[in-house]
């Protein structure tokens, strides 16, 4: 479904990776490993078209992003470094603006199961401003359970979360594979995500 | 524009940062004061002729507005690039374009509707007659739209520059000068008698230009930035 062709990322005058291929098709997982500052957070960029491949295309169903934009954004959740949350607003707050924002309109019902799911309901009415690192994490992770796309794309999605939480999410990651969805994740950590096929994309500095 | 008030991605971005700004009410404060105070200096520095003053009350009461509008123009991307929201209303099924106008739209709401609402109070310090305060007033709800319009493209084009609030008023200012023309112009014609048609209906057509244009500039813009 997605597949990227000959994707090369220069960043100033630096080379960061060049000819990456990938394809991924439904079901499957694919792990973007490489030290710090390899590219990866740029390749997930890339692959979400946000930044433009200094050469290479990224298709999606044989088309390139570019020119069905619509099509490929409305089957797209990109949880980047950033967590597009806003501290003035509440968790329940946050997580409905953003569900609306993909074009999901979700009830307050909804967003509290997707909040519990996570284990953050209790946060609920807080403003964002006053939680934890991990906390805020959890609140933009809880929107991987109203979404209805079929491609995530993960950015250090277990970076500070807790043992449990991290399990949590492991788990709903599996679920998604198993519904025939895609995902995209860079980790630094040693994690079981349990998929029909996952491949190992491996960026070197 | 036609599906703007159905498109629900629209809706939220606008509900999102109006209910935003009443959350930070000392934003809306810091413009709504800076017009206040720029625009009572000039009676207290120049003295209380009132022949003087109302022949400079156009061009001082929209120089202050226009600047008014500017300080907050800075803020308009730079929090939503800092948290990431701004990532994900590009990665929104919508077009951009759209949830650009939805942000600027709220962005007007609260740094020029009130300026619009206050003008004819200020007027009165400048002994503007009444039916040339009703002209100010209906000079600003025609011009101020543009001036947010066109600062959003100075505001995107900037966005994660150092310093960029000084670059959006190098930018943005020579770009507000018709409708300052316009704008000013306006007042003055209706102060010597003269018909005001010509400078409103070139005012409604900056806005309206800006309005429709802007927000595909800005879009762009964001894109390039945000790179």
């Amino acid at each position: 479904m997605l597949t990227a062709e000959g994707l090369t990322c220069v960043r100033g005058d630096r080379l960061l990776f060049k000819n990456v291929w990938v394809e991924l098709n439904a079901g499957s997982l694919l792990y973007v490993l490489g030290e710090n500052g390899s590219g990866k957070s740029s390749l997930l960029r890339m692959l979400c078209g946000l930044l433009m491949p200094d050469d290479g295309a990224v298709f999606w169903a044989g088309v390139k992003i570019k020119h069905d934009a619509e099509s490929y954004l409305s089957n797209l959740t990109y949880i980047g470094h950033l967590n597009g949350l806003k501290d003035d607003l509440t968790a329940l707050e946050n997580l409905q603006m953003s569900a609306r924002l993909a074009g999901n309109d979700i009830s307050e019902e909804k967003a509290i199961t997707a909040l519990t799911a996570i284990g953050i309901a209790r946060c609920a009415n807080l403003p964002v401003r006053v939680l934890s690192q991990g906390q805020k994490r959890r609140v933009a992770l809880a929107s991987l359970w109203l979404t209805k796309s079929k491609l995530w794309i993960l950015d250090e999605p277990f970076a500070a979360l807790d043992t449990a939480s991290v399990e949590v999410l492991a788990t709903r990651l599996g679920a998604h594979l198993t519904n025939g969805g895609m995902a995209i994740i860079t980790t630094h950590q040693d994690v079981t995500i349990h998929a029909q096929s996952s491949q190992i994309l491996r960026l070197s500095a | 524009m036609n599906n703007f008030w159905n498109d629900s991605a629209c809706l939220a971005v606008l509900r999102r940062d109006l209910l935003l700004a009443l959350r930070r009410r000392s934003d809306v404060a810091t413009t709504l004061f800076f017009f206040l105070i720029v625009s009572s200096l000039f009676p207290l520095g120049i003295g209380p002729e009132p022949a003087v003053l109302s022949s400079i009350a156009p061009g001082v009461l929209w120089v202050a507005a226009l600047l008014a509008g500017m300080i907050s123009l800075s803020r308009l991307f730079s929090a939503d690039f800092a948290d990431g929201s701004l990532e994900q209303m590009l990665l929104a099924p919508q077009p951009l374009a759209l949830l650009v106008s939805a942000k600027i739209l709220a962005h007007w709401l609260v740094c020029g509707l009130p300026v619009v609402l206050l003008a004819p109070l200020i007027g009165l310090q400048y002994a503007l007659p009444n039916d040339v305060l009703l002209i100010l007033v209906f000079s600003l709800l025609l011009g101020t739209p543009a001036l947010s319009f066109i600062g959003a493209i100075g505001a995107a084009l900037t966005l994660g520059v150092r310093g960029s609030g000084l670059l959006v008023a190098l930018l943005v200012l020579p770009l507000y000068i018709p409708v300052l023309i316009f704008g000013a112009g306006a007042v003055a014609a209706s102060q010597h008698g003269m018909s005001v048609e010509a400078h409103l209906s070139l005012l409604a057509a900056c806005s309206l230009l800006a309005i429709v244009l802007a927000p595909l500039a800005t879009a762009a813009a964001l894109r390039i930035s945000v790179e």
